[in-house]
């Protein structure tokens, strides 16, 4: 699998709650989640994020509460991947769970620039930066998440029997 | 002999396992899963997907209408509807909606449905809370909650821990939260991120349960897996009051390996406060300017519990809260709120010019029950300042105690107790 998409940056510490406001959190709509994602700190994102863009950002991406309705508004919006130096634990899992792309790592969120064309292909581990002719590697999931990632997600992971003792 | 952390030890036992080690990624099986009305209707979605009718145990999930209970409109009518009839349906014991209910982290020990030794997951971040019963306790998400629900097992990484070795008592007016504030001060918002904090030492027997609750809840304010506190008297008693199921008392291997041990003495604690908008920018008082403030809350799972009322009370009886600066006093369950009322604080309160309220999570968040407007500025002990946490995101939540919170609310200003008990002058 492999994804290619222009890049847009935040900083450190980007929380669930600027991701997505808990005042439209009465809704579990995706589109409608999707349709406030990152306004409380740009109000521009939602009218310039294009399919597959890609998001990178600094550390402890995620951090905050536990709504799954963060990686979902990201993923509805578009976004094909997120890139972050790390990222908060349960923002980790839930994107597992669901089926949106992240990846951890330092060189490539330091690396990369707004507005950078990049592609990540997950088969051969690696980053690949068109715009300024860099590569940088990524470290593979652990084999029990990548069997989830490969179901499709927990539910499908479930369904397959793979929590079952 | 093994070497593991009392985190591990509680996750091996529950993988079925002698040993783990840090980073081993196991699957566990769980003692209580948790929801509220936000995360809940997610996790009722993704249940429907898997291809079972039943949960895995209807004494062992709880739902809680807490965040946008009682309804604040209609949305939010929807999303407890369809958590209440999901209840329904499948039986569950625990479902607690508008009148019986309390903000989750103050009603699942207070119902004594979690113990010491159990593993609770839970689809809201502040569920580390129950370390404080020597449980342990996590966030996770509503795709996790709906496996849980189905399974009654979750997937975890082993986490390393910080050791947090306490000693002393604390002062005057100085409560958990301050402790807590200037720990996540000292390493970050994100210092424990994927590891447990683990809290120890002769100090935790001047820590009542109220304050170590606090404590457990924050962890997840450094970026932590879990918070967990040694077992003690003072838990066991604790848990022996409120009826919980008999404890399962795990401790930390003499040789166990910490990422990092920190020795804290109580007494060196002073009253903190979280400046906007990360709760990592704690400050005391000997370095703070003058902040006028437009409203302060005291409630929340980190501070809505009833030693934290009686401490605001003590400050604010005889007084008015200054004319500009809207009071909200949330009791985190309707047991708390009782009690309250039977102890007089509500009357302390309410001629204080204050308002009082029945339990929800509300403005914590944004929800409802005060909302901030456009450069307007809170004294909260609730748990995060994040931007637009409470409201307009140009507005401000400054964290601190009940104590400060309640003397900030009396001066217009942020204040110590001090400046307004008249004492260490």
């Amino acid at each position: 699998m492999s994804v290619r998409g222009k890049v847009i940056k935040f900083g450190n510490n980007v929380d669930t709650d600027v991701i997505i406001p808990a005042r439209y959190l009465n809704t579990t709509d995706k589109l409608t989640l999707a349709s406030h994602c990152m306004e409380d700190i740009d109000k521009t994102f939602v009218n310039r994020v294009n399919k597959g863009d890609i998001m990178v950002a600094g550390n402890n991406f995620g951090c905050g509460s536990s709504r799954e309705h963060a990686p979902i508004a990201i993923k509805e919006s578009g976004i094909s991947l997120v890139i972050a130096k790390d990222f908060a634990r349960i923002f980790y899992r839930n994107s597992i769970n669901i089926g949106l792309p992240i990846i951890e790592s330092v060189e490539a969120s330091e690396q990369i620039n707004e507005g950078d064309e990049i592609e990540a292909d997950f088969e051969k581990g690696v980053i690949i930066n068109h715009t300024q002719n860099k590569e940088y590697v990524i470290e593979p999931f652990p084999d029990f998440i990548r069997k989830i990632i490969q179901a499709g997600g927990l539910i499908e992971a479930v369904n397959k029997g793979m929590l079952a003792d | 002999m093994t070497s593991m952390t009392m985190t591990q030890k509680i996750l091996a036992t529950h993988a079925g396992m002698t040993k783990v080690t840090a980073g081993q990624l196991i699957l566990a099986n769980v003692d209580m899963v948790l929801g509220n009305d936000i995360t809940s209707p997610v996790a009722i979605n993704e249940f429907g997907k898997i291809k079972t009718d039943k949960v895995f145990d209807k004494e062992k999930i709880a739902l809680v209408m807490d965040h946008f209970a009682p309804n604040k409109d209609i949305q939010a009518a929807q999303q407890c509807k369809l958590c209440r009839e999901f209840s329904n349906e499948k039986e569950i014991t625990n479902f607690y909606d508008t009148g019986d209910m309390g903000i989750e982290h103050a009603l699942l020990p207070e119902k004594g449905l979690v113990t010491s030794g159990d593993i609770v997951v839970g689809a809201d971040s502040h569920t580390c809370t129950y370390g404080a019963l020597g449980a342990f306790s996590t966030g996770v998400g509503s795709t996790d909650m709906a496996c849980a629900m189905a399974t009654g097992k979750a997937w975890f990484k082993v986490p390393s821990a910080i050791c947090f070795n306490l000693t002393g008592k604390l002062n005057e007016y100085v409560s958990g939260k301050d402790v807590i504030l200037n720990i996540i001060g000292m390493i970050g918002v994100s210092g424990a991120l994927y590891k447990s904090m683990e809290f120890k030492g002769s100090g935790l027997s001047n820590l009542t349960i109220d304050d170590r609750l606090c404590m457990a809840n924050m962890a997840i304010e450094a970026g932590a897996k879990n918070g967990i506190f040694e077992v003690d008297n003072i838990t066991l008693e604790y848990l022996s009051s409120v009826g919980a199921k008999k404890p399962v008392i795990f401790s930390a291997d003499k040789n166990a390996v910490y990422d990092k041990t920190y020795d804290i003495d109580l007494g060196s604690i002073k009253s903190t406060v979280a400046f906007p908008h990360l709760p990592e920018n704690a400050r005391t008082f000997d370095n703070m300017e003058d902040i006028i403030i437009d409203q302060v809350v005291i409630g929340s799972c980190t501070n809505g519990r009833l030693s934290d009322l009686i401490a605001a009370a003590e400050i604010i009886k005889g007084k008015k809260v200054a004319k500009n600066v809207r009071t909200i006093i949330i009791p985190a369950t309707q047991k708390i709120y009782l009690q309250a009322m039977e102890m007089g604080l509500l009357k302390i309160f309410i001629e204080a010019n204050c308002a009082v309220s029945t339990p929800t999570c509300g403005p914590c968040l944004g929800g409802h029950m005060g909302i901030l407007a456009k450069g307007e500025r809170a004294v909260a002990t609730t748990n995060r300042n994040f931007v637009g946490r409470m409201g307009h995101p140009e507005s401000e939540v400054y964290l601190a105690s009940p104590q400060v919170a309640a003397a900030s609310a009396i001066a217009g200003k942020i204040a110590h107790p001090y400046d307004v008990m008249k004492k260490g002058e």
